[in-house]
């Protein structure tokens, strides 16, 4: 597998660096490489929050890349902010409940998807960054549902344990839409 | 053990755990926080000593106790807390007292701004404490370097009688990768602290003092000669660096930390272009690698220092070089971090970057 890099962006709230510290997480339990950090530098003002993911079965290099192979976007400001730096077959993953439809480019497959109705329909707008990831997941096959199960289970501990069945729901209604849409990716 | 993904401010934290510390004395600054945090629960839970002090200049002169106590002892702060704790430093290094400083760097002067910087080079390297003092420094590039040189580092303060600074970046202390606490740790002969403020029932007849006042001349000099020899001797055993693609390069770039990072990706990028770039990463910046640079085959175009600053490490460069090479430099500062193709650009037009 080559490394990917992938960027999280979203309003704070939005469950964006949990989206991307889940991915780390997975790939640290696969036995993989994982990297993340939280977004430095003047973009962190304007009310947006924003996450870098890199995943690798080799050693990581730089922690920073210009280019991102997938970028999962929570709000329009952070589709406008990261859009324009996607590399070759990148996949632009977006929040179709608060934006409106985008095409996709040459050479990025961009797909939305409406997590707020999804997540509301089962009864908890929390679990909107689920949702998403469930498409992710579905999209890229990154991870299996064995690991990110696991992952989910560690995160939330005994104390919110009983979140898991919602946050297991939210991912398969994610994973349920892309297959509805019918794009492929990996 | 299994790898686990963890933050790398906690990291360090329990790679200190796990170094044998006693004792910890700090006071909080961003962006290391997470040090004093994660060791506030698990250092008190191991049944050690934590403690909150009032300030900066307080902690560091706990540590200065602590340590002349014979204790494993440390302190982490950032570049304005570092600052403060200078003189404390110095005094550590006139004892000639063990000692973990812990450096996570943000932008300065001033207070600067709580984002990653390496504009603290020369504070670590030339000090800022006062007198003929050098501490022992390492400057990791990863989690996992970070965690192995801090586990080490407690037995090389104790060996050389000499506070170690591990310096990293405040991205290596905010970001989280997969790390492996368990690689296996140097073995060294740690003699007997037998110079430790034990109290005389513990060494009786003997009377041990923490000092670094000599008010006789001849006797200051006798110990600045005693320091410089162990500093020799630390140059000659601790120097550590390490040497990446280096096959027949068509330019050379210097960097250590994060900045080393990026360059590693840089020179990955440069290779499919078919432009040639190594790198000499030190590890160690004091003892500085000078060393490395004797590899540099005569035939390369230049050597790029690549640092997040305006050029500090630079000069330890100019020296290690001796005039041999074109120097060139490229840095971002106050907190900006570039991606890979900045580097690449610099290489590709290392005429404009010539600073020698």
């Amino acid at each position: 597998m080559d490394a990917k890099n992938i960027k999280v962006a979203g309003f704070g709230g939005q469950g964006v660096m949990m989206f991307g510290q889940i991915l780390a997480y997975s790939a640290t339990k696969d036995n993989i490489n994982g990297l993340w950090f939280p977004s430095y530098g003047p973009e962190t003002r304007g009310g947006t929050a924003n996450c870098s993911v890199i995943v690798s079965d080799k050693q990581i290099n730089s922690p920073v890349f210009k280019n991102a192979d997938h970028l999962v976007a929570f709000n329009l400001p952070s589709l406008v902010k990261f859009e324009e730096h996607m590399a070759e077959n990148g996949l632009i993953l977006y929040n179709s409940s608060s934006i409106d439809d985008q095409k996709s480019k040459e050479n990025v497959l961009v797909v939305g998807v409406p997590i707020n109705d999804i997540a509301n329909e089962l009864g908890n707008i929390k679990v909107a960054n689920m949702v998403m990831m469930g498409a992710y997941l579905q999209l890229t096959k990154l991870f299996s549902d064995e690991t990110i199960e696991a992952i989910i289970k560690k995160i939330l501990g005994e104390r919110k344990a009983d979140l898991v069945e919602i946050n297991k729901q939210a991912i398969i209604a994610g994973k349920e839409y892309v297959k509805k849409l019918g794009v492929k990716y990996a | 053990m299994a790898k686990v993904l963890m933050k790398g401010n906690e990291a360090i934290a329990l790679a200190a755990i796990k170094g044998g510390v006693d004792a910890f004395y700090g006071y909080p600054i961003t962006p290391q926080n997470e040090v004093p945090e994660y060791l506030s629960k698990h250092l008190l839970d191991a049944g050690k000593v934590f403690l909150q002090a009032e300030s900066e200049v307080s902690a560091i002169n706990m540590v200065y106790g602590a340590a002349g106590a014979g204790k494993r002892v440390m302190t982490s702060s950032s570049s304005p807390g570092i600052a403060l704790k200078q003189e404390g430093i110095s005094y550590i290094a006139g004892a000639e007292l063990p000692c973990l400083i812990v450096s996570v760097m943000r932008g300065g002067p001033g207070l600067g701004s709580i984002q990653p910087s390496q504009g603290d080079y020369y504070q670590a390297t030339r000090g800022g404490g006062n007198g003929d003092y050098h501490l022992i420094v390492f400057a990791p590039e990863s989690i996992q370097e970070t965690i192995d040189v801090i586990k080490e580092s407690f037995d090389i303060a104790d060996y050389y009688r000499n506070p170690v600074m591990v310096l990293v970046d405040g991205l290596i202390g905010q970001m989280m990768e997969s790390v492996d606490f368990d690689r296996p740790v140097k073995e060294r002969f740690l003699p007997e602290k037998d110079w430790a403020t034990t109290g005389t029932k513990n060494h009786p007849g003997r009377r041990n003092v923490a000092n670094s006042l000599y008010l006789d001349p001849q006797a200051l000099e006798q110990h600045n000669i005693h320091l410089n020899e162990k500093y020799k001797l630390i140059k000659k055993n601790e120097t550590r660096f390490e040497l990446i693609n280096f096959d027949n390069p068509e330019y050379i770039i210097v960097a250590y930390g994060t900045m080393a990072r990026i360059a590693r990706s840089a020179i990955e990028m440069l290779k499919k272009e078919g432009i040639e770039v190594s790198m000499i990463r030190p590890i160690s910046l004091f003892p500085y690698p000078e060393i490395a640079f004797d590899k540099i085959p005569e035939n390369v175009k230049g050597i790029l220092t690549c640092e997040l600053s305006m050029g500090q490490m630079l000069d330890d460069v100019l020296i290690a070089n001796n005039g041999r090479h074109k120097v060139g430099f490229f840095g971002r500062a106050g907190g900006m971090l570039p991606d890979p193709e900045e580097i690449v650009d610099a290489i590709k037009n290392f005429n404009e970057r010539v600073v020698k």
